[in-house]
């Protein structure tokens, strides 16, 4: 029989791989894999502000990362800076403030590791509905701005110049990555959420040849690496984020052996019809 | 009768401390082709971006019809290598179309047999192509066609060109073209604007082929019915079959 937490964990876990899913994919198509860590890493900042004004967790990481990103819009407009490098400005200078922050209000005790790695067998009923009511938010949304984001994903100008709002649905894809990270912090945490959203989607990039079977593969192969990770985990008595993301790895190298083989004597049957 | 659908009054761009073009005046209507011709660097697609109000003039004003349907085939487009996408979905970018329309765009085109194609695994020629398809599907009011035939084979680049006519007769759109190739620039198309800069010479083909700024251009031997495209080599070929630059040796 599962305990309550096993539950809460399994249903937690399975909710956030199904929306990192098609967000991954985004992600890895628009090459932003570090614009998650930087997001990720000014989390630490919005987990002070949380715990020292004794807030909710993840409405202060939310609002956090949403400043964070809108920062990013600002600057990449502002600047002649390369992404990557205003990424690395924000990403780490956040995260420094939020360092000092912590070392100043001493009173602050900060479960780190946790916060760094996230434990997916703590979380609460109240972190499940989150993740299940967010999550539905942030995938109806996504469903919504899909053509335009995906569009100007494919090219910025064909989509301005045949009037989708590009510049919107950027801006609300930021949000909802700020989102997603901020759901996930207490499940995986800061270092390992950007893994969540590239790795499944990394894998199913392999397996699809059409944008929409890449982002439903990629939810599937999340939620095999949830089920599997936690129930590994059980067994071995392992980190539970970590083991996650280790058979989401898996995964992924299963998806690059046998396919190309399949693929090669799939085309000679064609030929030999 | 002859509405306008996009007009450009006196734009320009200023970026990075100089005006990319500037006093740009053009007008398009429907049914009509508008061909901007002019060497490298002359502002031809910043013009097209204005028209398309990508870019926001710096100076003067640029007005588009309200609700109008805009196809844009860009001068550069590359796929990111992490994308999925094959012709159909490319086609359906923008507006999603029925597949018979599809069928029916990339049979005009020539590509109907790359349908399902991964986009990647099409060549240069066969991807402009495909960029034209998806321009027709939508049945623009308004098109914008910068380089259209760019890599496309040379009978290919005529049927191409066949096949922008018969689009603007048959839902008689208005059509903003950049091209390179005169000959097709001065007997198909109904005004040209020469632009270096800014406007050097406008009007209907054979008028701008007489105008004194088009022949420092382009020169005066060009008789537009037959011949070639000509142009000057900035370098020589040596015997070794190496390469030397022309202004070296000035």
């Amino acid at each position: 029989m599962f305990d309550d937490f096993i539950i809460r964990a399994f249903a937690a876990g399975i909710g956030l791989a199904l929306i990192t899913g098609p967000l991954g994919c985004f992600i890895i198509w628009r090459r932003l894999s570090y614009f998650g860590d930087t997001i990720a890493h000014s989390a630490l900042l919005g987990v002070v502000i949380a715990y020292a004004m004794n807030f909710n967790l993840i409405i202060a990481v939310f609002a956090v990362s949403c400043f964070i990103a809108l920062s990013l819009l600002f600057l990449q407009k502002r600047t002649n800076l390369p992404d990557d490098a205003l990424l690395g400005l924000l990403a780490h200078s956040v995260l420094a403030i939020g360092l000092v922050l912590l070392g100043i209000l001493s009173f602050i005790r900060i479960d780190l590791m946790g916060l760094l790695f996230g434990d997916i067998l703590s979380v609460n009923i109240t972190d499940v509905l989150f993740v299940w009511i967010g999550g539905s938010i942030v995938l109806i949304v996504l469903i919504l701005i899909w053509r335009p984001l995906f569009a100007a994903t494919v090219n910025l100008e064909l989509a301005k110049a045949e009037g989708l709002n590009a510049d919107l649905a950027n801006a609300i894809f930021t949000i909802l990555i700020a989102s997603v990270i901020a759901i996930s912090i207490k499940i995986v945490g800061i270092l390992l959420i950007t893994g969540l959203l590239i790795i499944p989607a990394a894998a199913s990039r392999n397996l699809s040849s059409t944008p929409i079977q890449m982002a439903i593969i990629s939810s599937v192969i999340g939620l095999v690496s949830v089920v599997l990770g936690l129930q590994t985990s059980m067994i071995w008595n392992s980190p539970t984020g970590p083991t996650i993301l280790a058979i989401a790895l898996g995964v992924f190298i299963l998806t690059l052996i046998p396919l190309k083989k399949l693929l090669i004597s799939k085309k000679k049957i064609e030929l030999s019809n | 009768m002859n509405k306008s659908l996009v007009e450009l009054n006196n734009c320009g761009v200023f970026r990075n401390q100089k005006w990319l073009v500037r006093g740009v005046s053009l007008k398009v209507s429907q049914g009509e082709i508008v061909t901007l011709i002019g060497p490298n660097g002359s502002g031809k697609s910043t013009t097209a971006k204005m028209s398309l109000d990508i870019l926001k003039p710096d100076e003067g004003t640029n007005t588009i019809k309200k609700d109008i349907r805009i196809s844009y085939v860009p001068q550069k487009i590359s796929i990111d290598w992490s994308l999925p996408l094959r012709s159909i979905d490319f086609v359906n970018l923008v507006t999603k179309h029925k597949t018979s329309e599809i069928n029916d765009a990339l049979g005009i085109t020539g590509i109907q047999h790359l349908i399902n194609e991964d986009v990647r695994n099409l060549s240069g020629g066969e991807f402009q192509r495909l960029l034209m398809a998806r321009a027709i599907a939508k049945e623009p009011h308004f098109l914008v066609l910068d380089e259209p035939v760019q890599g496309v084979d040379y009978s290919g680049e005529i049927a191409l060109y066949k096949t922008i006519q018969e689009i603007v007769k048959k839902i008689n759109c208005g059509i903003l073209l950049i091209s390179h190739n005169l000959h097709v620039v001065m007997s198909q198309t109904d005004y040209v604007i020469c632009l270096n800069g800014h406007v050097c010479c406008s009007g209907i083909p054979s008028s701008v082929i007489k105008d004194q700024e088009y022949i420092k251009l382009f020169g005066s031997n060009i008789d537009p019915t037959l011949s070639l495209y000509k142009h000057n080599h900035d370098h020589h070929h040596l015997p070794d079959g190496s390469i030397d630059k022309a202004d070296k040796n000035k």
